[in-house]
């Protein structure tokens, strides 16, 4: 779901503001998870030679990218699996359809993918009249709520126990005002089981695509993707063209970092490898660009397509822990998000490099190294030059370059606004200084640093 | 063609060769200790697998008796268990229709010690369902098949052909719902390891 509001992510923050112990539930929960994420890394003494490896393989693999998507294509056809590929997401999209039209499909089974959220897949198969049912449970849960995932890994971290057992009391039946997890979780085992044994197409996400073998890996802990997969006669598998890795035993890396950085788990419950398809079934991978081939040339921002989506980044940001994931209005949220969406649209996301208090705690936690933090600000910097900041932004910032231009006016600017705080505070405490909104305004000094330098020079001789 | 498209624009914005790391020291590094089972107990407990060190197969199936009652679907891929319908005799039956199956017991020839996790193919499973259809799944493994960490697991997976493979490691979970854990997602509602000592 795309931010049809057209709301920036301030604004968008301002409305999660609103609720303030949720505020706080959201960033405490949070926490916990990156709290859970050092443990396991503490646990492991070659945790940093790790990212360092995992970091180095995929420089190689963006450096050698195109031939080992060749490489990966051969071996997945020669094992029978059949490859398409997408220039963009509405291409994606089409593939998608047509695959299922072709069957005569109108009812599909989805597993966990952020690509087809990026694509928007749900709602364009929808118009064309077919039925998409999320199996995660998290992403079941927020496909009820008619909303997008606001984190990659925890699709569902906004929502309390009690709105959950609404959803479900309205849409599957279970009794009202039952908020129990383990109720609830079962509730769903039942509706999902009956559509994994009724669905004859199944979508799944790709989370490691191995050129050397032309197998991917797909990790979850529900099991989802597997059941889906296995009870389908058509398993279709959307990847990104950043998900390849070289070689099967370099699995041995990602694999684990992937879940100690995400949820501080050792593995997930199943992480399964698909070479060729069941008998009787089939297996189409849609390898997918959209606008992955241009970041690749963006040399301050390709980094950040090394990128394995385990979500430590959001987990620990604290912009992200207090705003939200929907106030990034773009389905990758969080700091991660932030440099990968301007990429594909640089207007409607040059608000998101700015939604960073800049701290380094993501780059600090990535698994693969991305320097996240750095990226965030180059994209500032790239977007005030393009002419994409908010216009009062730019004003402010021309202002601030004159000022500091000019030793006069800076002097004087001062001075005026150390009276102005001394008499009249409620000039710059109210509602129209954004910078008000959620800080208590600086005491001023009687005077400047060179004011009182000067005295001091003056008493001294 | 969005594939030449593609490829063309890839090659184009990719830039001078990056050479691959050495995994050598990755691959030799154990840091989970001697005592694998002990390591693996651990681990796999705590991801809220059932771990049972037994002796022989004898053992096994007391404790399979004790946790099963007769009369339910149970399906075996291991051949030493033979009073379970085995897998590898109900290949032509449809995926679907393991719907109704209690229990699925298997045998897994690789274990990691660092994360609980289980490697079984295709061959192992036989029918690749069965695994996760299951309401409870056993596996089955020699005390000899655990390594220390995955390094060691793919060192010995290596280029093996497989149609479909799965690290297995524990239940399925989620904790979707205000991070709650609860057991049994959609897959099996339990996990028994049994070590063959």
């Amino acid at each position: 779901m795309s931010n049809v509001t057209g709301k920036t992510h301030p604004q968008l923050a301002a409305i999660f503001n609103q609720d303030e112990p949720r505020v706080d539930w959201h960033d405490e929960t949070l926490w916990w998870v990156r709290q859970k994420r050092d443990i396991q890394a503490h646990k492991l003494p070659e945790w940093e030679l790790l990212r360092e490896t995992a970091s180095q393989i995929k420089n190689n693999v963006l450096s050698n990218l195109s031939t080992y998507l060749e490489q990966f294509e051969a071996n997945a056809i020669n094992n029978g699996v059949i490859v398409h590929w997408a220039a963009d997401a509405e291409e994606h999209n089409k593939i998608v359809h047509q695959l299922l039209q072709e069957r005569g499909i109108n009812r599909m089974v989805k597993s966990k993918s952020m690509l087809t959220e990026e694509c928007h897949l749900n709602e364009y198969l929808k118009e064309q009249g077919i039925d998409v049912i999320d199996s995660d449970l998290g992403e079941r849960i927020v496909q009820l709520a008619n909303e997008p995932p606001s984190h990659i890994v925890l699709p569902c971290i906004h929502k309390k126990k009690e709105e959950i057992g609404d959803i479900f009391h309205e849409h599957l039946g279970s009794a009202k005002g039952e908020s129990d997890p383990k109720i609830l979780t079962e509730t769903a085992r039942q509706h999902l089981r009956e559509v994994f044994l009724t669905r004859r197409a199944a979508l799944t996400g790709v989370n490691f695509a191995i050129a050397e073998t032309g197998e991917f890996v797909i990790c979850t802990n529900e099991g989802n993707a597997d059941m889906g997969a296995h009870l389908a006669e058509i398993h279709i598998a959307s990847m990104g063209i950043e998900k390849i890795i070289p070689e099967r035993k370099h699995l041995g890396v990602f694999l684990r970092l992937l879940t100690r950085s995400a949820t501080g788990q050792p593995i997930t419950t199943y992480s399964s490898h698909f070479k060729r398809p069941q008998q009787g079934t089939a297996i189409h991978i849609i390898i997918v660009d959209n606008g992955r081939s241009i970041q690749l040339g963006r040399e301050d921002f390709r980094n950040s397509l090394k990128c394995i989506r385990c979500g430590a980044c959001m987990n620990t940001c604290p912009v992200y822990r207090k705003s939200g994931g929907h106030s990034y209005h773009t389905a990758v949220a969080g700091p991660i998000g932030s440099i990968l969406a301007p990429n594909l649209d640089m207007k409607k996301y040059a608000d998101l490099p700015f939604a960073s208090t800049l701290c380094g705690s993501c780059s600090n936690v990535c698994p693969v190294k991305i320097d996240i933090h750095n990226q965030l600000y180059k994209w500032r910097q790239v977007i005030v030059k393009e002419g994409y900041s908010p216009t009062a932004k730019t004003i402010a910032m021309k202002a601030m370059a004159f000022t500091l231009s000019s030793p006069g006016l800076y002097r004087s600017g001062g001075k005026m606004g150390r009276i102005v705080f001394k008499y009249a505070p409620f000039a710059v405490n109210n509602g129209l200084n954004p910078w008000y909104k959620h800080r208590e305004m600086p005491k001023t000094p009687e005077e400047s640093f060179g004011e009182w330098y000067s005295k001091r020079k003056e008493a001294k001789q | 063609m969005s594939r030449e498209k593609i490829l063309a624009a890839v090659k184009k914005n990719q830039f001078t060769h990056a050479p691959l790391p050495d995994l050598e020291i990755l691959n030799s590094l154990t840091a989970t200790g001697d005592n694998l089972t002990q390591q693996y107990t651990s681990v796999a407990s705590a991801g809220g697998s059932f771990v049972y060190e037994v002796k022989d197969w004898k053992a096994i199936k007391t404790i399979l008796h004790k946790e099963f009652k007769p009369g339910v679907k149970i399906i075996s891929g291991i051949p030493e268990l033979d009073e379970y319908t085995y897998a590898g005799s109900v290949l032509d039956e449809s995926s679907h229709s393991f719907a109704d199956t209690e229990l699925t017991i298997l045998q897994s020839n690789l274990g990691v010690a660092e994360n609980g996790a289980l490697w079984l193919t295709e061959s192992q499973m036989n029918i690749r369902v069965l695994p996760f259809i299951s309401q409870h799944l056993a596996v089955v493994i020699s005390k000899d098949a655990l390594v220390p960490t995955m390094a060691q697991a793919y060192a010995q997976i290596g280029n093996a052909d497989y149609g479909y493979g799965a690290f297995i490691s524990g239940p399925s979970k989620t904790a979707d719902i205000e991070q709650s854990l609860v057991i049994g997602a959609h897959g099996p509602r339990s996990l028994s390891v049994f070590i063959l000592t």
